[in-house]
């Protein structure tokens, strides 16, 4: 037994010699298109990402033109989009397309694939001190099952039906039946395909970034050592493994349905006149198994965000980050909480009343955790020695949208409120700000804060300036005015409000929530544009450390090379937020405690 | 260097941790299944049914080939490569045998009236026992590569991860078999 136990052993370790080696022998095919570096598999993550954020966000000025400008045409429409925009103005059918995909792009290629599988890859191993992730090679798999996913929902939107149009939700009977709607023919189908291997790509990474962090940590890199980014990603590759086969099974049971005459999720149809033969099946199963991953992903989308931003906060803030431990806990308790909430979707389903305030309850929950982390966040930067850099801007900015999203999640958690505000704008601007904005800010905190890392240049800092305060105001400007229009009842996913006597009041409103959009889109572009110019032109790193943190990716060399370290990877001695201690700025994690050194 | 890789071991081989994570995962997944099989149980126009008896056969067929497996497992250990060959070769076999009688079982299931979109019921059944039979063919691919090794190098190196990375998974899904069974047999 312990012959073979050594020669296990003796196996793992020229693994790892290999690894160390590769980076000598590399074709430009295994180097930048099937590599199976984790940093070059996060850059590949990280472009893909950007170029759906272009096109999940030009669909969303696309309808927002709709709703702003309800009575007027645009002739460049029709040249764009063909018979979708005949005369210049919008389909109707169409724009529950634009509205579908902008959801479905968003949630799922942008800020699970784009932020998560750009993040966990990157920070990972180098944060933990690993040469490479526990399988590069499931590991290149998971990029490239997210590539297809991607031809497949691209390709989604060329049928000449159109893509889905169900809402990213994608509930039956509507996704379904493919008389329900055209988005619910082809297009629908092609949607369910392109998620499956969406959720196979995410599994793929998923598994690698646990065992990575529970197996390849470095000597001295104890958990509780951990840089709080590497606790964030562990959290939530945890919640997508356990949360995305669940919705799985659902889009199987779907594509069932759809295709081969079962009935698990229709009943009772009568369609066109004709009535179905699909008996016994219930729609509302399909939103339990939709919400029992959709709850989980709205934390798979916002906790790689907190997980940077409380880095960025402490690094720039020249500060320990306050409370570590409760940092972490409150994460693990949003966690477990993502997992015991998803009914609170469902309140207005016929849901019995009395399930529902367990719902209720745990719902609120979730607040203290998340005022826990607010509080941190906000004692970090007291009295810190705040140094504003991009990434820091966008992190504060981070904990504004948390904090401006989260109250109203308050009200909405509440089943009775719900009755009144479901399916309203107040929605809309809810999951917006708290998700989408947020989540965007901290991966914008995260780009512009590691991108010397990644390139070894810097950012634009003018653009990136101009880039962040067109943002933060446009998003506030863009969101905060929705839940006026949600409390007084407009519903979310309509095409033309001006036939409403009640909401003719919004018109102008409207109208100027999408002009601003349309500005935000534009500092969006002016980003892509410093980030792919600064790949290039971008001003050169000349430190290895240019931010003065203590974290180990900040110990490799300018450039690493694939397995990270030339040497051998170094040992930790301390936590990662050592900084003003004992009158120093920033104490590396690599550098032994002194014996006079303080306890903090 | 060495002292680094040292530490970074642990007690467990990643690929072996891995795999155990991925086997949470799986295993949502049929949660998912069969809670919702649960749930649409309770409500109205449930067909109630017997499963065929080929499903029986299949099972023998599983936990034989479990079997196989485990000793597959302990003769690479031991070295003993032609008998750790005949018995990767006869789990191989046995798991295709699995395969064919779960869709002899389907096919006696149509034949008696009970194709998939008979009854919610029925389209359950076919869904829970398919996704698990593609796990199994996802078993079975791998005991192809397995095998192939097993036979085409002099199997000089004795490096067993794979082969207990393979029989974990295979035990996994006899399992999980013999577990949706138990559940299809008490929840009808």
């Amino acid at each position: 037994m312990s012959t073979s136990a050594a020669l296990h052993h003796e196996d793992l370790h020229s693994a790892h010699d290999a690894h160390h080696e590769h980076h000598h022998h590399e074709t430009f095919i295994s180097k930048y298109v099937f590599s199976q570096d984790h940093k070059m598999i996060s850059k590949q993550f990280l472009i893909t990402g950007i170029i759906w954020a272009i096109i999940g966000g030009l669909f969303s000025v696309l309808f927002r033109l709709q709703l702003g400008y309800p009575e007027a045409t645009f002739p460049w429409l029709e040249d764009l989009l063909g018979h979708w925009a005949k005369g210049g103005k919008l389909n109707p059918e169409f724009y529950y397309a634009l509205v579908t995909m902008h959801g479905t792009i968003l949630v799922f290629f942008v800020l699970t694939a784009g932020l998560s599988g750009t993040f966990a890859n990157f920070l990972i191993p180098l944060q933990i001190g690993a040469r490479d992730m526990a399988s590069p090679m499931l590991n290149m798999l998971s990029y490239w099952f997210f590539f297809l996913a991607s031809i497949i929902m691209f390709s989604s939107l060329f049928v000449q039906t159109g893509p889905a149009s169900g809402g990213w939700t994608i509930y039956p009977p509507l996704s379904a039946l493919g008389d329900a709607s055209s988005g619910s023919k082809i297009g629908m189908d092609l949607w369910l395909v392109s998620m499956a291997m969406f959720i196979v790509s995410s599994l793929l990474g998923g598994l690698n970034y646990i065992s990575t962090i529970l197996n390849l940590r470095t000597k001295g890199m104890s958990m509780t050592r951990m840089p709080l980014t590497v606790w964030a990603l562990f959290f939530t590759a945890i919640l997508g493994v356990l949360s995305f086969p669940v919705l799985l099974s659902g889009a199987i049971l779907l594509l069932f349905d759809r295709n081969l005459g079962t009935s698990f999720f229709l009943s009772d149809i009568v369609i066109g006149g004709k009535i179905l033969p699909n008996e016994g099946g219930s729609a509302i199963l399909f939103q339990h198994l939709f919400w029992f991953l959709g709850h989980p992903e709205v934390y798979i989308i916002l906790l790689p965000a907190m997980g940077m931003s409380s880095e960025i906060l402490s690094v720039n803030s020249r500060k320990p980050i306050f409370g570590y431990m409760a940092m972490v806990g409150s994460m693990f308790a949003i966690a477990i909480l993502a997992f015991l909430v998803w009914a609170h979707h469902m309140f207005v389903t016929g849901l019995n009343p009395f399930l529902g305030a367990f719902f209720v309850l745990l719902t609120l929950l979730i607040a203290v955790p998340s005022a826990i982390k607010v509080f941190n966040w906000l004692t970090t930067l007291w009295r810190g020695n705040i140094r504003f850099t991009p990434a820091m801007l966008f992190a504060i900015g981070f904990v504004s949208m948390f904090i401006s999203g989260g109250l109203t999640g308050i009200f909405l958690g509440n089943s009775a409120l719900d009755i009144h505000l479901h399916d309203t704008y107040f929605v809309i601007a809810h999951f917006h700000i708290v998700m989408g904005v947020a989540s965007f800010f901290g991966m914008f905190a995260g780009v512009y804060h590691w991108f010397p890392k990644m390139y070894g240049r810097f950012l634009n800092n003018t653009m990136a300036y101009i880039h962040f305060w067109i943002s933060i105001v446009g998003a506030y400007l863009i969101f905060w005015p929705m839940h006026y229009e949600g409390l007084a009842g407009m519903p979310r996913r309509y095409y033309d409000f001006s036939m409403w006597e009640s909401f003719k009041q919004f018109g102008g409103l409207n109208e100027f929530i999408s002009f601003v959009s349309m500005i935000v889109f534009a500092a969006q572009l002016l980003f892509v544009f410093n980030f792919f110019y600064s790949i290039f032109k971008g001003r050169k790193v000349t430190s290895t450390n240019p931010w003065g943190a203590n974290t180990l990716e900040w110990t490799t060399p300018i450039r690493p090379g694939h397995g990270n370290w030339p040497g051998e990877i170094p040992e930790v001695h301390r936590g990662a937020y050592d900084y003003g201690k004992d009158g120093r700025e920033f104490i590396s994690q690599i550098e032994p405690v002194g014996e006079n050194e303080s306890h903090h | 260097m060495r002292t680094v890789a040292m530490e970074q071991r642990k007690k467990i081989h990643p690929h072996k941790f891995t795999l155990w994570v991925a086997i949470a995962s799986i295993l949502m997944m049929f949660a998912g299944l069969t809670s919702a099989y649960i749930v649409k149980r309770n409500q109205a126009n449930w067909l109630s049914f017997e499963l065929p008896i080929a499903f029986w056969y299949s099972t023998a067929a599983m936990i034989a080939s479990s079997i196989t497996m485990w000793q597959a497992q302990r003769k690479f250990k031991n070295r003993e490569i032609p008998a750790y060959r005949s018995l990767i070769t006869v789990t191989f076999i046995l798991g295709l045998l699995f395969v064919a009688l779960q869709v002899v079982g389907f096919t006696i299931l149509a034949k008696n009236g009970l194709p998939m979109n008979k009854n919610v019921a029925v389209s359950f059944l076919y869904v829970i026992v398919g996704l698990h039979g593609a796990h199994v063919v996802g078993g079975i691919v791998a005991l192809m590569v397995t095998f192939a090794k097993a036979f085409s190098k002099s199997v000089r190196n004795y490096n067993s991860v794979p082969v207990d990375v393979m029989a974990t998974y295979w035990h996994f899904v006899d399992f999980l078999w013999i577990y949706l069974l138990i559940f299809l047999l008490a929840i009808r």
